[in-house]
């Protein structure tokens, strides 16, 4: 008997170490892409590749944290890759053009009205995505994949297919200094990296240690338990697509000021690679579950490994079959966990009782 | 421990079954016999539902055989178990929501007509067969999700029975059902029996497995410990084997005042998509410290009753008036903000989130009041939980686990302790006993009186008559809609209370007489 029970805290203990393990996986495929790459590619940890790496990564981080929560509820959002192509747009618009009036009449906005205006407009698409899923009852795959093709065209539109080639400005329209956001550094590390520190932070903290954080939780593993437990649901669902909107016009922003120019295509299935991020970094696709840092690892893991493919000269053919397999690789592993996780939470109640 | 008896169709012998880290069945022998009512019983997690799963093939024993018809035999996959002629009407249900009636009753093994593909028009006409046997008047087309629990439960059976199983397993088959639901049921058993049909019955019902049953195997802890014919036993000896002790009764009556009305609901109309009233013109109120018990068959508008309080039915129409001030103009929400608690029916998915722990679960609902600025204050919550726990004893190993680990009578408490933080004035319960064991039932009949003692108005729901008659101050008998009979503790007796849950269908003459009865 003893030597069962002994057997048993065994298992219990390695299954827990196992347990352990897989929920750091993101982490170790981390460093293992890191690792990997360090030894295969000279200068790969060379300071100034890592920091052009990160900028990459970054634009998808933005991406899908706001995904994260969207998915957290059970919902999906299409539209980002289109909305960063509109935000572009429109920021460049704006500052090569202004704002014409019907009446002949320009309006010229600084850098940051620009900003502020792109935002909203980001802000107000996901709005819109919002309104669609709570009010008309439009499933979120097809809502988002609806405002896709309308931001997308509307981009379009906005220079008929053209480039908006310099978003330089000029000094009597006072909205010069674009660039800085693209381009500033603090500490040799770009703004764009701050900004997603700042902003992986704050959605961390809203997911964790804020009630609206716990409703996104509660909506995502039961919506009618969470609405009878007094939660505005309809309010949760249209945060999550506004902030996803917010998120996703940052990025159009980021790219119009790294370039210094504009085009419509920006941002073409980079609605996919916020989903593949999301998904690498624990988020359930059922809803439910999911984590902001999980989801910046899962970006940076994606981003990493393109960056470093790309650097030791694999056919970027074999990249996308590449990074096929890696997504495939973690939902397979996160479904053991999980199974293992609900295993371990049996046994220590079986133990206790 | 053997009992004489009829012929044997199936034994299962010297099981166990063992899962990671606990024994489910620790050598366990059993034994189902022909034409009978072959009863299992014993408290949550005693293991009665891994046996029925071993014998269905959902479960294989880790020790132990299983005979049919004194043969060894393995069913690897349900599917086996099936062919041997083993039907089983599962506790939880599992049906498709989004396909008919009658698609459900077939699933699995459509009738076809060769090329031409199912027979749809056959598959109805057998499944109205089968729910006219049932007694129910569920239409075979439509979807099982736009179906009641209840309902759900009789298409559950009527499946089972369509099978045309040598040995029908029944998990808890009247949870859900209705008084009369319950009758027709056991007619359509005795049916089978006569038919030579060995029939495994689960129930927490005791009365009801003394009338249906012929032979009872009581389990605790996975171990049988106590086998008999029927005739020789009461549900003293019953209780006594399953938990080891007399059981504690309902809850003694805590000395309680009875205060002021708190909750009023004026003229309540809640019509139905088919055009009838699912809520027919009700008006009822609770008062501070009382427990206000609805007592009716299955769709008879109770849990809608509910959800009309509750505001979440928008075509309803009336008056709900809380504390003197009218909430109608509120949404589900607020009316949580102002004091009304609802402990829905369905606690899977109405309840609680499963993947969500049982911390966050019990604090959901009330996270303002742990909340500085935007911020929730950890130990505040911790603290709250604590309490909670302790207060409803809710058996928890490590509150940060998932609220699915627990067992059904402890998920319960959870969703009655995230009710209880919000701090309500009125407590609306939807069948606060479904489908938990007998220690845990105490504890909620318990917990409702203590609530009531420190002045709560409690409304609970039941479809169980000696639960409405041992725990209402007043009982309202709900019939097709309406409220057809308010009675006092005092002047209730069952003959009136179930007179009254079928007077809303009948003539109105048949009414009348029975108010006649009731004022007299």
């Amino acid at each position: 008997m003893s030597a069962t029970t002994r057997n048993r805290t065994r298992g219990a203990a390695s299954e827990a170490a196992l347990l352990t393990l897989l929920k750091l996986r993101t982490f170790i495929a981390l460093f293992a892409v890191l690792l990997a790459f360090a030894v295969l590619v000279p200068n790969f940890v060379a300071a100034a590749n890592l920091i052009l790496m990160a900028k990459h990564v970054t634009l998808n981080a933005f991406l899908a944290i706001g995904m994260t929560f969207v998915i957290i509820t059970g919902g999906i959002d299409l539209s980002v890759g289109s909305i960063v192509g509109l935000s572009a747009m429109v920021a460049g618009g704006l500052l090569m053009n202004g704002l014409v009036l019907p009446i002949g009449y320009t309006v010229w906005f600084n850098v940051l009205e620009t900003t502020l205006i792109t935002l909203a407009l980001g802000i107000g698409v996901g709005a819109i995505n919002g309104l669609l899923i709570t009010r008309l009852n439009v499933a979120p795959f097809i809502a988002t994949l609806g405002t896709l093709y309308v931001a997308r065209g509307a981009a379009l539109l906005m220079s008929e297919g053209r480039t908006f080639p310099n978003l330089a400005g000029t000094p009597e329209h006072a909205n010069q200094g674009f660039d800085l956001l693209g381009g500033g550094r603090l500490f040799n590390v770009p703004y764009s990296v701050w900004a997603l520190i700042v902003l992986a932070l704050a959605a961390s903290y809203l997911a964790r240690s804020t009630p609206l954080g716990r409703h996104i939780f509660a909506v995502g593993g039961n919506e009618r338990a969470a609405a009878l437990s007094g939660m505005r649901v309809n309010r949760v669902k249209m945060f999550v697509y506004m902030f996803s909107g917010f998120c996703a016009s940052i990025v159009g922003l980021i790219i119009a000021s790294e370039l210094m120019a504009s085009h419509p295509a920006t941002g073409e299935t980079f609605e996919l690679n916020a989903i593949a991020a999301s998904v690498l970094g624990g988020t359930s696709m059922s809803g439910g579950r999911g984590t902001v840092g999980g989801t910046v690892i899962g970006a940076f893991v994606i981003g990493i490994l393109s960056d470093g493919l790309v650097m030791m000269g694999v056919s970027s053919f074999w990249q996308t079959v590449i990074k096929g397999l890696v997504i495939i690789a973690a939902v397979v592993v996160d479904q053991a966990q999980r199974k293992l996780q609900q295993r371990v939470a049996l046994m220590q109640v079986a133990r206790a009782s | 421990m053997s009992v004489e008896g009829g012929e044997i169709a199936l034994t299962l012998d010297d099981v166990s079954k063992a899962y990671a880290g606990t024994l489910a069945v620790r050598q366990a022998t059993f034994h189902v016999r022909k034409g009978a009512v072959n009863v299992l019983v014993g408290e949550n997690g005693a293991g009665k539902s891994t046996l029925m799963k071993i014998i269905a093939g959902v479960e294989q024993p880790t020790l132990g055989r299983i005979l049919l018809d004194g043969k060894p035999v393995r069913f690897p996959t349900v599917a086996d178990a099936v062919s041997q002629g083993i039907g089983m009407v599962f506790q939880e249900l599992n049906l498709f929501g989004n396909l008919s009636v009658a698609e459900n009753i077939f699933a699995g093994r459509e009738l076809v007509r060769g090329p031409r593909g199912i027979d749809h028009r056959e598959q109805q006409r057998r499944a109205g067969e089968l729910m006219a046997r049932l007694q129910s008047r569920i239409d075979p087309s439509a979807p099982v999700e736009d179906l009641r629990v209840g309902q759900q439960q009789l298409v559950e059976i009527a499946k089972a029975m369509s099978q045309k199983a040598r040995i029908l397993i029944m998990d808890e088959p009247t949870s859900a059902l209705s008084a009369a639901e319950v009758e027709v049921l056991f007619r359509v058993i005795a049916d089978l029996k006569r038919q030579g049909v060995a029939i495994v019955y689960i129930s927490h019902r005791l009365e009801e497995l003394i009338r249906i049953g012929d032979y009872i195997t009581v389990l605790r802890d996975g171990r049988v410990t106590g086998q008999d014919t029927i005739r020789n036993v009461d549900t003293h000896w019953i209780v006594r084997q399953m938990i080891g002790r007399d059981a504690k009764d309902f809850a003694k009556d805590v000395g309680h005042r009875i205060g002021e009305i708190v909750l009023k609901a004026d003229n309540i109309v809640l019509p139905r998509m088919t055009g009838d009233l699912a809520v027919d013109h009700v008006s009822l109120d609770v008062r501070a410290g009382e427990v206000l018990g609805i007592y009716g068959l299955m769709g008879a508008g109770r849990s809608e009753l509910l959800d009309c309080i509750m505001g979440r039915q928008r075509l309803a129409a009336g008056t709900v008036s809380l504390c003197g001030k009218s909430i109608n103009e509120l949404d589900t929400t607020d009316r949580i903000g102002r004091g009304i608690a609802l402990i829905p029916e369905d606690r899977q998915r109405e309840g609680q989130v499963g993947i969500m722990s049982i911390a966050e679960n019990l604090t959901m609902a009330s996270l303002k009041r742990f909340v500085r600025g935007i911020h929730i204050v950890r130990r505040a919550e911790r603290d709250a939980v604590t309490e909670t726990v302790k207060d409803l004893t809710i058996k928890v190993v490590d509150p940060r686990l998932p609220v699915s680990s627990l067992s059904g009578g402890n998920q319960q408490k959870v969703v009655i302790g995230k009710a209880l933080l919000t701090g309500p004035k009125v407590l609306l319960m939807d069948e606060p006993s479904r489908g938990i064991d007998v220690g845990a039932k105490a504890d909620v009949f318990r917990i409702m009186r203590k609530l009531a003692a420190e002045g709560l108005g409690i409304i609970f729901v039941t479809s169980d008559l000696e639960e409405v008659m041992a725990l209402s101050d007043r009982i309202a008998v709900m019939s097709n809609g309406k409220v057809t009979a308010m009675l006092d503790r005092k002047e209730a007796t069952e003959a009136k209370i179930v007179a009254a849950a079928a007077a809303g269908h009948g003539p109105a003459r048949v009414s009348q007489s029975l108010s006649e009865e009731v004022s007299a």
